[in-house]
């Protein structure tokens, strides 16, 4: 296991039941069931989360900043993507959100999706380059530039090469306020997160030398906070701080937000299962005349987030809604960014984005040969059913797992059983395999028992 | 190491199954990207043409160290002019064919970009035999 990239997200021991829905949602098959307990292998996971909505007890939680930490800045900004408004009851103004935000402790309250024409500009420059490959690919989702370094690594060179609203915002939000005095070092941003996938590109970026946020928040606990302490009132009038905000920048992460801009045909993808089927068929060449893909790994996009609070076609609504009393990206007078533009533009750039596959039998063609024909001859031998009761998602991963020696042909609780009736291990022995793997607490006759109580189904 | 498919004619739905599944063989085995995409293009074009002109066809690959061979071998028409056949543009899709996106008479020479090297042997209203091979 990678501990540098096990502080994302982890697993709560003692709620985790051992019932192998996880393992079973993974998109890259990061997921093992070992002594009755989900292992994450971090190495595969590319964060997007489908592992947090699958558990019926909660058990992954998402590794996240201490509030207090931006006690320690003169000038605190609250980063967030438009999204996070779309969580609150709609009795709640834009205004008594932001003031909510400020009596939190932050100073300063920006949506991360302005000045937006920037950033399309900059996408448009990209696709109008003869030598991008087509179809471009968007790099706004991370869980999907992390699926496709390690799962689709052709691919990689599709990916457009700019900055996501984040970092936009984050290079405007220290101009602004260097402009009105203040010291870089005094500025500290803090990014509300949606999702674990962006809290690993603002920790450890992919194609940036080093993130340019202090901290992360996690959207839910923000929400909370939030709700503790907003106005039922009147509140002071923060348009200001919107007034670089567009109908684009709204709809942003919202399905077909950035893909309705770019290119004479784009095509939106939503949800981590449909990319992988799509992405398939791109590898394949199968996909033909299309110039820009926006594809993400939740259903809804970002307001289908596991860190939101909100349901995800309410929160798609209100966007909505709300985007209809913003003026367009372009019709934002240059006067009102007060920013330089070009510069800007410069900063977005991101460096070349590296395959990592992570599929591999490992480096020595003929040793990995060896292995393929082993796991196919084991996988002849295997019920074929994908029960999961061996701890690993399917009987391919099964036998991948025995030929690297991290499985046996006696977990699978079928053959298992199949030696015990042909006399070739004695009953004591296959059950204490089983027990090794599910633990021993789960035969038990304990209504309390993990499991038994049903959390969540 | 060996892989049998077999490929129905007419059904459209279920192309591109051998080529996923060696593209996945492919990626295990840590051949390199550009390599894969040459190999999955030269099978998948392939594939649509068993489907889209042949009766039935079968698809086995063999990998060995440093190389891939393909053979796909088809009961059908046959192609009465193989070098006509190779170029550009050439067609002789059903407008039903054509309707669902195919047949636009680059099939043999994406073959033939894609694999380092190709060989057909056809016979008019038996079948056809593919033969391609990229080195690793």
């Amino acid at each position: 296991m990678n501990e540098g990239s096990s502080k994302y997200h982890a697993l709560d021991a003692s709620r985790c039941i051992g019932c192998t829905h996880c393992m079973k949602s993974c998109p890259t098959e990061a997921i093992r069931v070992v002594n009755g307990l989900a292992v994450i292998d971090h190495e595969r996971c590319v964060y997007c989360g489908q592992c947090h909505r699958a558990c019926p007890t909660h058990a992954f939680y998402v590794v996240q900043d201490d509030l207090a930490m931006i006690r320690s800045f003169k000038y605190r900004v609250i980063l967030f993507p438009s999204i996070m408004i779309g969580q609150f009851p709609e009795k709640y103004s834009e205004d008594q959100i932001y003031d909510g935000l400020k009596k939190v402790g932050f100073t300063h309250v920006y949506e991360v999706e302005q000045p937006m024409q920037v950033l399309i500009d900059s996408i448009n420059e990209v696709l109008t380059d003869k030598e991008t490959p087509k179809p471009a690919i968007s790099i706004y989702c991370p869980a999907i530039v992390r699926l496709i370094q390690g799962r689709y690594p052709s691919l990689t060179e599709n990916l457009i090469l700019r900055k996501a609203p984040h970092n936009l915002a984050a290079h405007f939000a220290i101009e602004q306020l260097m402009l009105e005095g203040a010291l870089r070092e005094e500025i500290g941003l803090f990014y509300a997160t949606p999702c674990i996938a962006k809290i690993a590109a603002v920790k450890s970026p992919v194609g940036e030398s080093e993130s340019i946020v202090d901290g992360i928040v996690n959207m839910n606990q923000l929400y909370n906070e939030v709700m503790k302490v907003i106005s039922e009132g009147e509140a002071e009038d923060n348009s200001v701080q919107r007034q670089n905000l567009s109908a684009e920048g709204i709809t942003w992460s919202l399905t077909r937000g950035e893909s309705c801009h770019f290119g004479s045909r784009s095509i939106a993808i939503d949800g981590i299962h449909n990319a992988v089927r799509f992405l398939e068929r791109l590898e394949n060449d199968q996909v033909k005349g299309i110039d820009f893909i926006e594809m993400r790994a939740c259903d809804q996009s970002c307001a289908g987030g596991i860190l939101l609070t909100g349901n995800r076609f309410m929160t798609v609504e209100r966007l909505e809604r709300r985007a209809k009393r913003y003026p367009a990206a372009k019709d934002i007078p240059q006067d009102t960014i007060r920013a330089n533009t070009e510069e800007l533009k410069q900063k977005l750039i991101l460096d070349p984005i590296v395959p990592k596959p992570h599929f591999a039998f490992g480096k020595e063609r003929v040793k990995a040969m060896e292995k393929m024909n082993k796991a196919q001859r084991i996988v002849c031998f295997l019920p074929g059913i994908d029960c999961g009761a061996c701890g690993a998602p399917n009987c391919h991963a099964l036998a991948e797992d025995m030929v690297n020696n991290k499985a046996k042909m006696s977990d699978c609780t079928f053959l298992q059983q199949m030696w015990v009736g042909e006399d070739k291990i004695n009953a004591r022995k296959a059950f204490l395999n089983i027990q090794k793997k599910w633990g021993t607490d789960r035969f038990k006759a304990d209504c309390n028992k993990r499991g038994r109580r049903n959390e969540g189904f | 190491m060996k892989l049998l498919f077999s490929i129905q004619g007419g059904d459209f739905t279920h192309a591109g199954h051998p080529s996923s599944e060696v593209k996945k063989v492919l990626k295990q085995l840590d051949i390199d990207g550009k390599t894969i995409k040459n190999i999955v293009i030269a099978l998948y074009e392939a594939e649509v043409n068993v489907v889209a002109h042949a009766w039935k066809g079968t698809v086995s690959v063999e990998i060995d160290e440093n190389k891939i061979t393909i053979w796909v071998e088809d009961e059908g028409p046959g192609i009465a002019d193989i070098d006509l056949a190779m170029q550009a543009g050439y067609s002789t899709a059903s407008t039903k064919v054509r309707a669902m996106g195919f047949g636009a008479g680059m099939g043999l020479p994406n073959m033939k970009k894609n694999a380092d090297e190709l060989l057909i042997e056809s016979e008019v209203d038996k079948g056809t035999k593919v033969k391609m091979v990229n080195y690793f």
